[in-house]
This record gives structure tokens, C-alpha cells and sequence, in this order.
């Protein structure tokens, strides 16, 4: 589904990503753990196609189809959703008619005819109850005086309504108590279909306690510098990332 | 096809008048140019009583004194007022064959705004059979109003029919010495409405919908004229939501309001007069006098406009709050793009005790456009308890137009509250990122950032209007974002 | 020479002034002073002093302070009488560099061998000769804006204070230009000043202007102020005079890369002023802090008008005005922030808050913003009010007095400025200065409350 070969990106002339490669296939639940700075999020960006960034070298294929060459919008048409670290405050725009431009986008996109009101408000209510997310959230302005939780379940609540082929959460659990993280994950795990992958990018373990990863990739320096199963994030957990550092200091 | 239509355009508007539309009209050629026989022959082919010639007579010889205003942040070419004809009222429009001989982008503007074909044809100026019957629209809301005691009609008709209302009222809250458009207006003024609603009534309906028709040949110089007595309310839509394909280089309208004790009038406008092209080029100049007066105490005025047309919009809608405990409102959006310059704002004149003003103003700047809000908040030494807040926002999108805001706060009573706020920012790129990451485009993005942006005064809309000011904002700022 | 001129019409007895006077004006003054004379008057003969038909002057109109009979001097001899060098204005536990200066001449200084070596204060006329490089370069750059003070001083001014520090030093003694006002005969009065700032030098400046006689004194003074890059430089103007003053003071500053400039004007006491700051962000990563408090009563008047140009990308500035307007004072605000095109990454903030408190006092606030960039993140704020009633019954309910209360809650609102003062003594005695006003332990018409000196009490007016 995914394939990053020698991914290289920099911003401003600093390279932050120095050659990635990272395979994910339908299914699969990917974790991306490592240090701060060490460029898991700026994965994430150059993924979703944030131009801040500079892709240098290597390449990255999504179904097939050259992934760097698409605009931000057409790849999340494609199926890529990137659940933000930290998610905008659009003033004024309501959740409602944002989700539905944006869902009546994806439809046009793979030429199916857009909602009507009535149909779309019927998938919102379904949506909801199914990542548990208070009604009244969708009542207002994008993200405008969300608490960080509700943010991040605004997040989950958004991937539910897009169905994206691939979702990559940012540090999705930054600053969440234990009852919001409960609830994404929750999320996350409803949404899980042999078609689908996700890669969830954390600092710390415990988001994977509840989205169990079948990979788990340590990133440092802007490589990917340890691959196993989800025993490497437990060993994390206990361990640090120090002796990560002393065995890849370069 | 579309060289044709500027010849005959020209011919009409720029030429001398060949096509008498009055044919029993002694002179067949109305001259260009402004002078006192004009002023008379204006005065005369509307069969206006003496006191209306004076107050026409009074105003020109006024005007003849003063000099164009330039204090505006506005770069207004010089204007030839001895090369306008001052009597086109109603204008000859160039008639065209069928739909396909209008310009296609005007055609296409027309569709996203969901027009209907009939009325599509009526504002493009192609001949249309009788399919609108604006007279008998017009008349089955007279009916309605009429059983009310309301007066609504054209204010030549209220010259003839309600001298003693016309007399009283018209000029008492913009008088002729106002200012130089103002001036030019009441010498030469060709229609408008009139609108009167008794003491105690409500008027059942948004006064707009047979206006829109109406509107299209109502000339330069419109004047409007709204009085509303004790305890009366009204709602007033002026405009047009489609892009009048006007030729006329020069508007001077003057708007009067006048609120009795309780009364409450809405007056809402969508301006989308033709802003002149891509390179600046043409469009109309829009020097407009509007002015409310809340005589009476509790009384409550609300102008709210949405303002997106024009190549020069010079424009101020007013409230002199007398009355005690009187209430000002004013909502604002004005969007510019290319070459459009736009100098607008509000006048709250607090000189009741007890009276409050509210200014929400929102400003949109694109291409190399200049858009400045200019407001006067004056509280005077008698309005005691006196309160007004004023939010004036500017949004900028690109890097080459400008946004401007020149508030003046002028307070004379130590019981006055007076508060301004406002900000200048442009769309955030994380935010356009943002929108991208779900699927919409980047112009996708704008068009709902900024309906975000101008939601509080779209709000203050009637809902049918609302829906339609907000595809016109897209429309106006079509191309602005690459 | 001294002379006493009528003045009834205004442009037409300065225009003889100027005529009959040019021989004097120009004796002994720098060749660049001289030569910029002519352009300045012309441009002042065409505008005129300002009436309130000039925008930029709608709220003061100046035509009727500047006519009367009036003594000038057009030598330091007939400027400096009484000249007994008793004043000494201090404030207390402030180390300060003084200059004298009389009626706009320059007069006398503390001994200089105590600033860092290369540091030049003193006379411009003087010193211009001595440093004929800088003044060439510098002098009357940014005072022709076209603003009609601006040119009738640069027509009409004979001397003033030069400053210089060269580059690297930082001068810690803070210098205190003292003008003093003194006379038998009303008097109208120049001055000029240049401060020039070099690279990463670092120096503050007090203006003080004091009125030591009870007659009428008409100022038009001007400071032309050069911060280059990496320079620090706080300018506090401390304007402290009688009621039959009227004061027009420019203050023009030009800000290089990375300069940080503070400009205060604290209006204690004083009859007309009129206060114009001008601050060119001429270079990026400047930052600016422009600063007022205005304190009115009686019949005062005090228009401040500010314009910040941002020429250049990334800049900062930061402008915090507030007055209080007490019996039938009046106060004005004019708030001009200029964001040129290409100007991008501009941070401009403005707030203007005033308390009025009677109902025959009044303020006119102008802000303007004109913005021709866009990636700028501008916002300015204007308010009026009273003191807050919720506020004043708390202080009442745990048992201060009325009177008290309004004193605490007047100081609590000029607080805000009086905090942005980088000189910890000046702030701890305007701090006092400012209590001390609402007090009223002084008496309103003290002439000079700064330093405690005698004030003439027949100028009580």
C-alpha cells in the first residue's frame, strides 16, 4: 500500500529525514516511536504533503501511485488521513459544513454522487456514536476553544467520516488523560478493516498498550534505526531511548 | 458579439439620447451636462409640485459651491460632472436577441448564483416577453401592505400622492449641505422608494422582493426614504444579489431613515454594482449618503451591508441616536479584489441618554485592492450613560492590496463607555493545510475560511439574502488565492 | 539680540520675522542649518500653523497660541537672562549627566570628563563644528516630512543639544537635557536636537522642560534621534510647565537592524501640548516601544499624535498611550501605523485607553492602521471609561474611603506606563510624581514638580 524508499526532506537547508524506507500493507498497524526531534513529525507532514518541507531525495508510492507528485488534497481524496499533532482553530466554520465539503470532495473524487443533507447528517450521527464523540462539538467552529481532548477526538471523529485507506496518527496522545486516550483509541480500533493501515507516531508506549502495533519502528537522526514487533515499544518503555542513542550516536 | 454590445452601449450611455423613451417628450435630445434649466427640465417631466423645484433649485445651487470630497483613502479619477446626462430615467437598456449573446462570464456568474432564467434575462437586458409581470407583482404586494395603512411606492408617487410626508421628511436627516454627493442627489434625484409604516404596525414582509425587478432601471440618483412611525417595524433589503450589468460610471444614492419612539428598521444591502475588470478597467463609482435617525426614544436602527461591487465604494451608513435609550447597529462586510477601492464605515452620534451602538465590521482585501473602514463613534456631552463597542477586522489575502482602518472616538461625557477593537491577519497557511489534508482545495479553503470570517453580519441577513451574499463573496474573490 | 514681535496674522508677521531676521538667524549657525532655512520657511509660509481643518490636526488647532506678543531671541546672550545657575533639577537618588539649556539656547553642563571617552554632548552649534561629518550627515534627514512645526523649526531653530556616542559605547548615566523657560516678556522659543546613536552603542535621554516664570511661553521644539544597528537608546520626555504653556515638541526617530528604541512621553503638567513622534523602522528586526501617559485638568490640552512607519520586514513595535481627563480638560490620540508593502512579518500592537472624570472633560481617539502587506499581525485598541464601579465598591467594602479608592484605582490605570520605564529611579519618582498628582498634594500649578523647585504661584491660571 505504502512504500517510502530513501526518503530524504529538509526545511530551511536542515535535513531532518536521511533516508527512510518503510513498507505498510493493508491490515497492518505500524508504531513509529523515537526521541524527540528525531523527525517522526516531520514523517508525517511530508506524507500528508506539507510544502514547509523539501523532499530531496527517495521516493514514496501509495497504491501505486506517486504520492509525492500529488497536492495535499488529492492524496487525502486518496485515502491518506493525517490525524494533526496539533490540530488548527478555523474561526467561524462549522464542523457541519466543513465535514461535509470535505466528504462530499472525497465522493466527487471517486465520482460518486455527493450527500444530501439529510444523508449526511444521518452518517454524522453514526459517526459520532461510534468514536463517542459529544454531539455538541460538531455544533461548533473547527476546533475553535476545544479543550486538547477534544481536539484529538475531533480528530478521530473526522477519520471516521473520511474512511481513509491509510491514517497516520501524530502523536495523537500528547497531552491526553487517560479517559480521552481510551476513547481515541477506541476510535481507532472501530476503524479497522483488512483494507485499512495505520501508522500511529508516539513518544511513549502507552498509546499502544490500547492500538496494539504489529511494527514498531524506532526513528533517530532522521532513520529508522530498529524494526521488531510490538516487544521493542515494552523494551522502550523500560529502557529509554538512551542506549538507542549511544548505539547509533554518528 | 461582445464588440457589438460595447458599441451599442456606448452609444447609449455615452452618446446623446437618441431613443426617446417618452415619445410625446417635446425634446427628443436631453443634453449632457448639469446646469439650472437641467435642474428645472428634471423637475418639470416629473410634474413635481413648486416646493420639490425649490428644494431641487436650492440643493444645485449649493452644489455649485462645494468641491468633490478627498479625504477618503481612495484614488478617484476625475469625474466630468458636465459629461453625464442627468435624465435617463427609465433608461433605454440595449436589448439583446437571446441568452446567447451575453457575455459568457456574466452567464456563468449567473448560474453559480442559482438565478432563474427569466429573471437572468431581465438583468442581462435581453428583451424578455411578459413572463415577469413586475407591475402585477407589484401590485398583489400593495394589497397586502395596503390593508396595513403601510405606504410603499416609487418616490415620484409620493411626491404626488403624500406631498405633505415628502415635505416634512425628505432631506431632514441628509440635508443638501450634508455633502457633495448629497448635494448632486437632491438637485437631480430621479426615483427611489418611499416607504411609511403607521404607528403600532409590523410590516408583514421583507420589503425587497418586487425592488429587486424594480431595481434594475432605477437610476444614478436613487433616493430612499423610510419613515417609520411609534412603535412600527420594518425590514428593508436594498440591492441587487446579481451583478447588475450597469454602465453608469456614477452613483449618488442617499438613503434616509427615520425611527419614532419604539420603531425599528432593518435596512439590509448587498452591493454588487460591476467592479470593472481584471485590470481595473471601468466599473461603477459608488459615492452613497445613508443615514438613520432614531428620534424616538427606544427607537432602534440596524443597517447591515454586504458590500462587494464597485470599482469605488464611498459609503457610510449612519445612526444619530436622539432619542433616549435609542439603539445603533451596524454590520459591515466589504470584500475587494483586483483593482476595487472601497472607503466605508459607520457614524454613531450618541446624543440621547441611555443609547448604545454596536459596530461589526469586516473587511476582505485580494489583488491589489485597498480597503479601508472609517468610523466616527461621538458621544456628546448630554448623552449620558452613553455605550458603544466596535470590532473592525481586516483579513488580507495576497500580498499586494491593502487593509486600513481609521476609527475616530470622539467622547465629551465622562459617563460614555466607548470601546474599539481591531485586528489585520491574513489566512493562516496551516489552517489552508489543514482543509488540503481533508480533501477540499486550496480555493475550497478560502471560500469557507472566509464565510467563517463574515459569518456574524452574513447572520444578520435575512435567510434567503444570506445564502445568496455568501456565493457572492466566493464568487468576488474567485482567483485571489493561487 | 532680542526682539519683540506682535503677531495678529500669523503668516504674515512670521514671514517678516523670518525676512528681518535672516542675518541673525543664520550668524554663527552650521552651514547645513543655514542652508536648509529657506526650503523649511518656504514650506511653512505655504501650510501655516496647523488649524483644525488639517487632518493631522483636527483636534488641536494651534492658529490662536501662536499669535500674541512675543520676545525671541536670536543670540544666546539675549536667550540666557537671570542666568544664576541656581536651578538644579534632579531626581533624587538619579545619577544623571546634566545640560542646561535656556529658553532653547544651549547654557551650561556638568563637566563631561565623568562620560565614557568619545561620548559628545553639548551644544548643536558648537558642536556641529566639531563634528562636522555627523551633523552633515544626520541633521534635518527626517524633519522634512513635510509637517508644518517641523519645517518652522527648522526655519526659525538657532540651538539646541547635540548627543553622540560612538560606536560600542554604552553611556550608564542616564543624560538629562533640562530646558529651562524664564523671561520678563512672554516669549516664543526654538530648539533643536540631535541625538545620534552609533553601532551597538547604548544611551538614555531625559528631556525635562520646566517654566520658571510666569509669563506665556510659546515651544516648538524637535529632536531628530539616529539609532544605528544593534543600538539601545530610551528617550523620556518629561513635560512638566505651567498652564500658560504651549508646547509643540517632535520627536523623529530613525531605527537601524536590531535597534531597540524606547520613546515615553509623560505629560504631568502642562497647558497646551501638542507631542508628535515619528519612528521610522528603517532596517529589519527593529523593535520600538512608544509609550505616553497624559495627565489633565483644568483647562489642559494634550494631543498626542504618533506615526509608526514600518519600512522594513520583521519588525516589532509596541505603542501604549493612556490619559486621565479631570474638570474641563481635554485630551487627543492619533495613533498612524504604517505597514509598507513587502513589509512582511510586521508585529505592530497599539492601545489607547483614557478615563474621563467629569462630564466637561473630553477625548478624541484616532487610531489608524494602513496596512500594505500581509503576512502582518496588527491590532490596535481604543477606550473610554470611567473608574470601574465594581472595583471601587470592593476597595469601599474592606474599608477604604472613597476618595482613596479613586486615588488607587487612577494610579492602578497609569500604572501600565509608568512600569514601561527602563530607568528604575525615574520610574520610582514618577511613580510618586504621578500619586502625588492625584493627591493633589501638589498643587496643580506647581511649575515644577519634577525636581521640587519653587513654583511661581501668579501662574496659577
Amino acid at each position: 500500500m505504502l512504500v517510502i524508499k530513501d526518503l530524504h526532506a529538509k526545511i530551511d537547508d536542515k535535513e531532518i529525514l536521511r533516508g527512510i524506507n518503510l513498507e505498510v500493507k493493508p491490515g497492518e498497524v505500524h508504531a513509529i516511536m523515537g526521541p524527540n526531534g528525531s523527525g517522526k513529525s516531520t514523517l508525517s507532514s511530508v506524507l500528508a504533503g506539507n510544502d514547509k518541507f523539501e523532499v530531496n531525495e527517495g521516493s514514496v508510492t501509495f497504491n501505486d501511485k506517486d504520492l509525492l507528485d500529488l497536492a495535499p488534497e488529492d492524496r487525502a481524496r486518496e485515502g491518506v488521513f493525517l490525524s494533526f499533532q496539533y490540530p488548527v482553530e478555523i474561526p467561524g466554520v462549522s464542523m457541519v459544513n466543513f465535514m461535509r465539503t470535505a466528504v462530499n470532495e472525497h465522493r466527487k473524487y471517486r465520482n460518486e454522487t455527493p450527500y444530501s443533507a439529510s444523508e449526511f447528517l444521518k452518517l454524522m450521527r453514526e459517526k459520532k456514536s461510534l468514536v463517542e464523540i459529544d454531539s455538541n462539538l460538531t455544533n461548533r467552529s473547527v476546533n475553535e476553544g476545544f479543550s486538547g481532548g477534544e481536539k484529538k477526538k475531533n480528530e478521530i471523529f473526522q477519520m471516521a467520516m473520511l474512511e481513509p485507506k491509510l491514517a497516520i496518527l501524530d502523536e495523537t496522545d500528547s497531552g491526553l488523560d487517560i479517559d480521552a486516550l481510551r476513547v481515541v483509541a477506541n476510535g481507532v480500533n472501530k476503524l479497522k478493516s483488512p483494507d485499512r493501515a495505520t501508522i500511529v507516531i508516539t513518544h511513549y508506549q502507552r498509546l499502544l498498550d490500547h492500538i496494539v502495533p504489529d511494527f514498531v519502528h524506532v526513528l533517530y537522526k532522521g532513520r529508522i534505526v530498529k524494526s521488531a514487533g510490538k516487544e521493542l515499544a515494552h523494551e522502550l518503555e523500560e529502557k529509554g531511548y538512551d542506549w538507542i542513542k549511544k548505539e547509533f550516536e554518528d | 458579439m461582445a464588440e457589438d454590445q460595447d458599441k451599442i452601449l456606448e452609444e447609449v450611455t455615452g452618446g446623446e439620447y437618441k431613443y426617446g423613451f417618452y415619445s410625446d417628450i417635446e425634446m427628443e435630445e436631453f443634453p449632457k451636462g448639469l446646469n439650472e434649466d437641467i435642474v428645472r427640465m428634471i423637475s418639470a417631466k416629473k410634474n413635481e409640485p413648486e416646493f420639490m423645484l425649490e428644494f431641487r433649485l436650492k440643493a444645485f445651487r449649493h452644489w455649485q459651491t462645494m468641491e468633490q470630497p478627498n479625504w477618503a483613502h481612495l484614488k478617484i479619477p476625475p469625474i466630468d460632472f458636465q459629461d453625464i446626462i442627468y435624465f435617463a430615467v427609465p433608461k433605454k437598456k440595449p436589448e439583446l436577441e437571446s441568452m446567447d449573446d451575453v457575455d459568457p462570464e456574466l452567464k456563468a456568474t449567473f448560474d453559480k448564483l442559482g438565478i432563474p432564467l427569466d429573471e437572468q434575462k431581465v438583468l442581462a437586458g435581453v428583451a424578455v416577453d411578459a413572463v415577469i409581470d413586475s407591475v402585477s407583482v407589484k401590485t398583489t404586494f400593495k394589497e397586502t401592505l395596503a390593508e396595513k395603512g403601510i405606504i410603499f411606492c416609487s418616490i415620484s408617487e409620493a411626491v404626488q400622492e403624500y406631498p405633505d410626508l415628502i415635505k416634512k421628511y425628505l432631506g431632514s436627516v441628509v440635508p443638501h449641505q450634508d455633502n457633495y454627493f448629497a448635494a448632486l442627489n437632491a438637485a437631480v434625484f430621479s426615483d427611489g422608494s418611499f416607504v411609511y409604516i403607521p404607528k403600532g404596525v409590523r410590516c408583514p414582509m421583507e420589503l425587497s422582493t418586487y425592488f429587486r425587478i424594480n431595481a434594475i432601471n432605477t437610476g444614478q440618483f436613487e433616493r430612499t426614504l423610510i419613515v417609520a412611525d411609534d412603535d412600527s417595524y420594518v425590514s428593508y433589503l436594498e440591492g441587487c444579489t446579481a451583478p447588475m450589468r450597469d454602465e453608469n460610471q456614477l452613483h449618488a444614492a442617499i438613503v434616509e431613515v427615520i425611527a419614532m419612539d419604539r420603531a425599528e428598521v432593518k435596512y439590509s444591502t448587498v452591493q454588487n454594482w460591476y467592479p470593472g475588470n481584471k485590470e481595473g478597467k471601468g466599473g461603477i463609482y459608488n459615492f452613497v449618503t445613508k443615514r438613520g435617525i432614531c428620534k424616538g426614544d427606544y427607537s432602534k436602527i440596524m443597517w447591515t451591508q454586504v458590500e462587494t461591487g464597485s470599482a469605488i465604494t464611498w459609503k457610510y451608513p449612519s445612526c444619530i441616536l436622539q432619542g433616549d435609550h435609542s439603539v445603533g447597529e451596524f454590520y459591515s462586510v466589504a470584500v475587494t479584489n483586483n483593482y476595487q477601492q472601497a472607503d466605508t464605515g459607520t457614524k454613531m452620534i450618541h446624543l440621547g441618554k441611555n443609547t448604545r451602538s454596536l459596530i461589526v465590521s469586516k473587511g476582505i482585501s485580494a489583488g491589489k485592492s485597498q480597503n479601508s473602514y472609517r468610523g466616527l463613534v461621538k458621544v456628546s456631552k448630554k448623552a449620558e450613560n452613553a455605550r458603544n463597542f466596535s470590532q473592525c477586522d481586516s483579513l488580507l489575502l495576497g500580498d499586494k492590496c491593502g487593509a486600513h482602518t481609521f476609527p475616530y472616538l470622539e467622547t465629551a461625557n465622562s459617563t460614555a463607555m466607548v470601546e474599539h477593537e481591531a485586528t489585520t491577519s491574513k489566512i493562516g497557511e496551516d489552517q489552508i493545510f489543514y482543509c488540503n489534508q481533508r480533501g477540499l482545495n486550496t480555493e475550497q479553503a478560502v471560500g469557507l475560511i472566509v464565510n467563517g470570517y463574515v459569518k456574524e453580519v452574513i447572520n444578520q441577513l435575512p435567510m434567503e439574502f444570506a445564502v445568496e451574499a455568501q456565493k457572492l463573496l466566493e464568487i468576488s474573490l474567485e482567483g485571489s488565492v493561487g | 539680540m532680542n526682539k519683540t514681535c506682535r503677531i495678529v496674522n500669523l503668516q504674515d508677521e512670521y514671514s517678516q520675522i523670518y525676512k528681518d531676521n535672516l542675518p541673525f538667524l543664520k550668524a554663527g549657525a552650521p552651514n547645513k542649518m543655514n542652508a536648509l532655512r529657506d526650503d523649511a520657511f518656504e514650506l511653512f509660509n505655504v501650510k501655516g500653523i496647523p488649524s483644525n481643518k488639517v487632518e493631522e490636526y483636527k483636534y488641536t488647532n494651534l492658529q490662536p497660541f501662536f499669535k500674541g506678543t512675543f520676545d525671541i531671541a536670536f543670540s544666546s546672550e539675549s536667550a540666557i537672562q537671570n542666568n544664576d545657575h541656581s536651578f538644579t533639577c534632579g531626581v533624587p537618588n538619579l545619577d544623571t549627566h546634566n545640560v542646561f539649556l535656556i529658553n532653547g539656547w544651549f547654557s551650561s553642563q556638568d563637566a563631561t570628563d565623568k562620560l565614557p571617552e568619545g561620548v559628545v554632548v553639548g551644544s548643536i552649534r558648537e558642536k556641529a563644528a566639531d563634528y562636522p561629518e555627523v551633523f552633515e550627515k544626520y541633521y534635518g534627514e527626517q524633519s522634512n516630512d513635510g509637517d508644518a512645526m517641523a519645517a518652522m523649526n527648522t526655519a526659525f531653530a538657532q540651538d539646541g543639544a547635540f548627543i553622540y556616542v560612538p560606536k560600542g559605547v554604552v553611556v550608564d548615566k542616564p543624560i538629562q537635557l533640562v530646558n529651562i523657560m524664564i523671561g520678563e516678556q512672554d516669549r516664543l522659543v526654538f530648539q533643536r536636537n540631535l541625538i545620534v546613536i552609533e553601532e551597538n552603542a547604548q544611551a538614555k535621554i531625559m528631556l525635562c522642560d520646566h517654566t520658571m516664570s510666569a509669563q506665556k511661553f510659546v515651544i516648538n521644539s524637535l529632536s531628530e534621534v539616529f539609532a544605528a544597528t544593534n543600538s539601545v537608546l530610551d528617550l523620556y520626555n518629561i513635560q512638566n510647565q505651567h498652564n500658560l504653556t504651549t508646547q509643540v515638541a517632535s520627536v523623529y526617530v530613525n531605527q537601524k537592524k536590531h535597534s531597540n528604541v524606547l520613546t515615553n512621553n509623560l505629560t504631568l503638567h502642562s497647558g497646551i501640548t501638542r507631542n508628535n513622534i515619528r519612528v521610522t523602522l528603517d532596517d529589519e528586526y527593529c523593535e520600538s516601544h512608544v509609550y505616553g501617559l497624559y495627565l489633565n485638568d483644568k483647562n489642559q490640552h494634550v494631543d498626542n499624535y504618533s506615526f509608526i512607519d514600518h519600512a522594513q520586514p520583521h519588525c516589532e513595535s509596541f505603542e501604549l498611550f493612556k490619559g486621565v481627563m479631570d474638570d474641563s480638560s481635554s485630551a487627543a490620540f492619533t495613533g498612524r501605523v504604517m505597514v509598507r508593502p513587502d513589509a512582511q512579518k510586521t508585529n505592530a500592537y497599539q492601545s489607547n485607553n483614557n478615563l474621563l472624570l467629569t462630564d466637561n472633560a473630553k477625548i478624541n481617539s484616532k487610531p489608524q492602521l494602513e496596512i500594505y502587506a500581509d503576512d502582518v499581525k496588527c491590532s490596535h485598541g481604543a477606550t473610554v471609561g470611567q473608574l470601574d464601579e465594581e472595583a471601587m465598591f470592593y476597595l469601599r467594602s474592606r474599608g477604604i474611603d472613597e476618595n482613596e479608592s479613586r486615588i488607587l484605582l487612577m494610579y492602578a490605570f497609569a500604572y501600565e506606563v509608568i512600569e514601561k520605564i527602563r530607568v528604575e529611579a525615574l520610574k520610582e519618582n514618577i511613580r510618586s510624581l504621578v500619586e502625588k498628582r492625584f493627591r493633589g498634594e501638589y498643587d496643580k500649578c506647581d511649575s515644577c514638580v519634577i525636581c521640587g523647585q519653587q513654583g511661581v504661584s501668579a501662574s496659577c491660571l
